[in-house]
């Protein structure tokens, strides 16, 4: 028998076949159950998840050259029907069932199944292929074992992989917080200019000199994306300038969350400025929620309305350089900012001013000056010095390590400092 | 060719024309063909949205909650019926004393998503880039191993755990917005825009290309299909 597992194919598992026939040949000793009326599965909620596993574990079944394959089955009542779910190679003795539905009760059990019985299931390459394969009705020789359950897959509420992202984020968090205390108590929070900022009053000024509108785009992105909150508050701060310079603005929507949110911004704005009957509804307006016609449509308002500046802020895609090149086209000045790495190349080419990624978040803070933005934007740059260091310390252990590979205690520390970034 | 794909296919080359006539000037066509353009989009998201979110996420979720306590996602059939209060909520604003309303429902939304992202973007744009960040500065183990001849085998070998840590860390200095740009921090900060830009340029060259692809796409529809169908006809 030993023998005919060396001859076997190496196909994908053909490695695990080569192990199991070295561990007959050589004597290996696979715990054997005492009493393989007792062998039994242990089925329990997977921990640390949001219920929607289950682990199974059991002992090897020996000895190996004959009993090579397992199979997992499943059921909703202990009494049946068993439905395999997975086929398990020999030298595993676990299995998590990924399929469990957050609720629902299982009874599992396992089957050994025979050397000849797994030769044919192998036939097949995949696992999926396999389970067909390798049905009940064909196993002779299967030895179950109990039924294991009921157990059901739950959410918990702490997920204990990810242990290092909650410290991180809790440091973060007492930083973002403690400099939120600052700006409240009235110190004043030092944040470097930025250029595309300064010039936002320049453009609108030029507007209202020219007699002309202002156009402001939020981006194509609905209220969940940070960046369209990020441009609704840089859109504050312009509606208040243009409220006291009596400018006309033009803001084309292509989400209905974000037209709600722009209008009521704009009326607080012009309420703020001291000109609220000077705000209308129609400064806001609906276009679709379809990006190209949602360009057709700006890019007809540009080349009609001809507005003297342009401000793009929010999440841009593959409008970024159409609009841009419209409004080039139209002379207009042009204000850009988005976090959107691969549209920062086109806005950087085609507009005046461009605020590169976190800018964007930066500009808000600093042109609302509420104390929690502020304070966030401060934190945030608590967490920059942290990451800064992290990447020296981290770099130096590993150079070190390279250069000194007998000492382990380096490998040891750098890998500790690569924990605490592991993402699980 | 039916006459309906002859027809369909004319109305698609045409609408594509007229689209492109934007680049000479704004004219009547292109004012056609964008307000085509609109109305369709508009309705078909709106029936996409009906049909895709409306009804199985909410209608079918709350009239099922009793044969069916938990969604496939594991979540609380009955939790949909707090969505369709904030829905409602938001469509008090066409009641003018009631729109104050609204802000509750936007406000909802706002917060979770801040919350949501807070984790997400802590994971993919910080802790994983630092994970992948962290590298020996130069990696003497793995220099016999370094593949790749001339040029770019040379600085994979020697430069580009280098490079890496420099443009990641200049980067940050950059995006430091509690101390000035001047200096030795200054300089730091001006190398590290100046890796952006580099990143920036090969990025437009690549997206520039991607986009000529999209262009000679709708070409060859125009020359291998609609010019052939005008003398074709339909059968």
């Amino acid at each position: 028998m030993a023998l005919t597992l060396f001859g076997v194919v190496l196909n994908r598992t053909g490695w695990v076949w080569l192990i199991a026939g070295w561990a007959a040949l050589a004597g290996v000793a696979i715990a054997q159950p005492a009493d393989m009326q007792m062998w039994s599965v242990k089925a329990q909620d997977r921990p640390s998840d949001a219920g929607d596993a289950v682990q199974l574990f059991w002992s090897p079944i020996a000895p190996a050259a004959e009993f090579i394959c397992y199979i997992v089955q499943r059921a909703p009542a202990a009494e049946g029907p068993f439905e395999t779910i997975a086929t398990v190679v020999s030298i595993d003795t676990q299995y998590v069932d990924a399929a469990a539905l957050t609720g629902d009760v299982y009874f599992y059990r396992v089957a050994a199944l025979d050397s000849v019985e797994a030769g044919a299931a192998d036939q097949t390459t995949s696992p999926a292929d396999s389970l067909s394969a390798a049905s009940p009705a064909r196993t002779v020789d299967t030895i179950y074992t109990a039924v294991a359950g009921p157990v059901n897959s739950t959410a918990q509420w702490f997920n204990l992989r990810r242990l290092n992202q909650f410290l991180v984020i809790i440091i973060l968090s007492a930083a973002i917080i403690y400099f939120i205390s600052q700006a409240r108590s009235g110190k004043q929070l030092y944040v470097r200019k930025i250029a595309g900022l300064q010039a936002m009053e320049e453009a609108i000024g030029r507007a209202t000199e020219m007699g002309r509108p202002i156009l402001f785009l939020p981006g194509i992105h609905d209220m969940d994306d940070v960046q369209t909150i990020a441009g609704l508050t840089i859109l504050a701060r312009v509606a208040r300038t243009v409220a006291e310079y009596e400018t006309t603005l033009n803001v084309p929507v292509s989400r209905s969350l974000v037209m709600t949110t722009a209008r009521e911004t704009i009326k607080e704005a012009y309420a703020a400025a001291g000109r609220p009957d000077s705000y209308n509804d129609n400064m806001v307006h609906y276009v679709t929620d379809e990006q190209f016609g949602y360009v057709a449509a700006v890019d007809g308002i540009m080349m009609r309305q001809k507005p003297a500046t342009c401000l793009y802020m929010g999440a841009f895609f593959a409008e970024s350089l159409i609009v841009a090149e419209t409004g080039a086209e139209i002379g207009a000045i042009q204000i850009a900012g988005t976090a959107q790495p691969a549209q920062l190349p086109f806005f950087v080419a085609a507009c005046d001013y461009t605020l590169i990624g976190e800018e964007l978040f930066a500009a808000s803070a600093y042109l609302s000056g509420e104390p929690r933005q502020l304070g966030s934007l401060k934190g945030q740059d608590v967490g920059k010095v942290m990451a800064m260091c992290a990447l020296g310390l981290g770099a130096a252990l590993l150079t070190l390590h390279s250069l000194v590979p007998g000492w382990p205690i380096l490998a040891n520390m750098a890998d500790w400092v690569g924990k605490v970034f592991q993402v699980r | 060719m039916n006459v309906s794909d002859w027809l369909a296919l004319q109305v698609a080359a045409l609408l594509t024309l007229g689209i492109v006539s934007f680049l000479y000037k704004d004219n009547p066509i292109y004012k056609i063909c964008e307000s085509i353009f609109l109305g369709v989009s508009a309705g078909y998201w709106f029936t996409v949205l009906f049909w895709e979110n409306m009804v199985p996420k909410l209608y079918e979720n709350i009239s099922q909650a009793g044969s069916r306590p938990y969604t496939e996602a594991g979540v609380p059939s009955l939790l949909y019926v707090v969505a369709l209060i904030l829905g409602i909520m938001m469509l008090l604003r066409l009641f003018p004393k009631l729109g104050w309303m609204s802000r509750w429902p936007l406000s909802v939304v706002v917060g979770a998503t801040a919350g949501l992202w807070f984790i997400t973007y802590m994971q993919s744009n910080a802790l994983s880039q630092l994970r992948a960040t962290l590298l020996p500065i130069l990696d003497f183990q793995a220099m016999d191993a370094a593949t790749g001849t001339g040029l770019s085998g040379w600085f994979n070998k020697y430069l580009g755990n280098l490079v890496i840590l420099v443009g990641t860390s200049t980067g940050l200095c950059y995006f430091y917005f509690s101390k000035e740009h001047k200096g030795v921090f200054g300089g730091l900060a001006r190398v590290g825009i100046y890796f952006l830009m580099v990143t920036f340029g090969a990025s437009f060259g690549y997206t520039v290309m991607s986009r000529m692809s999209l262009l000679l796409g709708r070409i060859d529809f125009m020359i291998s299909e609609w010019w052939p169908s005008l003398f074709s006809g339909w059968s």
